[in-house]
């Protein structure tokens, strides 16, 4: 577990990095600590893999991508790392989870294209059915249609 | 949208490994041999243009905190007004109209289990609809870096 000045440190970050000279010390002075400890601190949890990706986090829709589709799908337990691990060869698919089905929602494996339109995210896909040999499987794309809000977490204590 | 060359560059190359160190956007501008202020000014623009969410961290699912992907069924007619009411809620994020019968779909995070059961309780009882919970059990990628095709953008 983190301890409370690493999660302060991400909530703060969580707003976005200042855009100034000094960024880390706008941050060091908001949590009372010196823009050294920020630095070692961030590049701590930078290499022991609590951040997975630390910099520019685009906005897909106003850069072009505007369509964007979750697609779920219900794969037998035991074929999921396999496939999941072949949908992840395209650079298309952004995201890829297992998730428990449910009794009424019996898809298990979640994954995410994002592409100029909808065209675009259509011919990925059966791209992807054709290539992964996914046809047999039932599924079920949604894509988005409007953003109510696109933040990163805010952690409430 | 008209990016810069620069501008093209600040989105594509530091996605990931953004320099963690006293200046770092000077670091930025050395590399590419522009100033310093030229490199603000560029991150500003993309900022306020809206290109950009942040330049932040992305942290796994349930490395601190604990989290969830939701889904709500709402008719058509309520769903600017429900999405509304969810998106309220600090600890939810991402809320989005998708096109299925279950049409609104968010994340909520929570410090801990009993706060994420609590928030999922108040939504439901402000929103009157049941809240389908879909928690990740395995995650097989989460870099969102993401190369843009600018050319054809």
């Amino acid at each position: 577990m983190l301890d409370m000045l690493n999660q302060k440190l991400l909530m703060q970050l969580s707003e976005g990095l200042p855009i100034c000279s000094r960024p880390y010390l706008q941050i060091a002075e908001n949590l009372k600590i010196s823009e050294a400890e920020v630095i070692a601190r961030l590049k701590q949890l930078n290499t022991n893999g609590i951040i997975k990706r630390f910099g520019v986090i685009v906005k897909h829709s106003t850069l072009g991508y505007r369509a964007n589709a979750m697609c779920v799908w219900r794969i037998p337990e035991n074929q999921i790392d396999d496939i999941a691990a072949h949908l992840l060869k395209f650079s298309f698919v952004t995201l890829c989870y297992q998730r428990p089905a449910l009794p009424d929602w019996n898809y298990n494996l979640y994954c995410m294209i994002h592409g100029k339109d909808r065209n675009t995210v259509l011919n990925q896909l059966s791209e992807l059915k054709k290539m992964c040999g996914l046809q047999a499987f039932e599924h079920e794309i949604l894509f988005s249609r409007k953003c109510f809000k696109q933040r990163g977490a805010i952690y409430q204590k | 949208m008209v990016l810069t060359t620069l501008q093209k560059k600040l989105l594509n190359d530091f996605q990931r490994n953004f320099p963690i160190s006293a200046t770092p956007f000077a670091e930025i501008a050395a590399k590419l041999n522009v100033t310093e202020d030229v490199v603000l000014q560029a991150f500003q623009e993309l900022n306020d243009r809206n290109f950009i969410s942040r330049i932040g961290a992305i942290i796994p699912p349930n490395q601190i905190g604990v989290s969830t992907l939701a889904a709500m069924a709402v008719p058509a007619n309520e769903l600017e007004n429900i999405a509304a009411k969810v998106s309220n809620f600090n600890e939810v994020n991402h809320n989005y109209e998708r096109e299925n019968t279950l049409n609104l779909w968010f994340v909520v995070i929570a410090n801990d289990a009993e706060h994420l059961n609590h928030v999922i309780a108040e939504i439901e009882q402000e929103t009157s609809y049941n809240v389908r919970r879909f928690p990740l059990k395995k995650e097989f990628f989460i870099d969102l870096s993401f190369k843009m095709d600018f050319e054809n953008a």
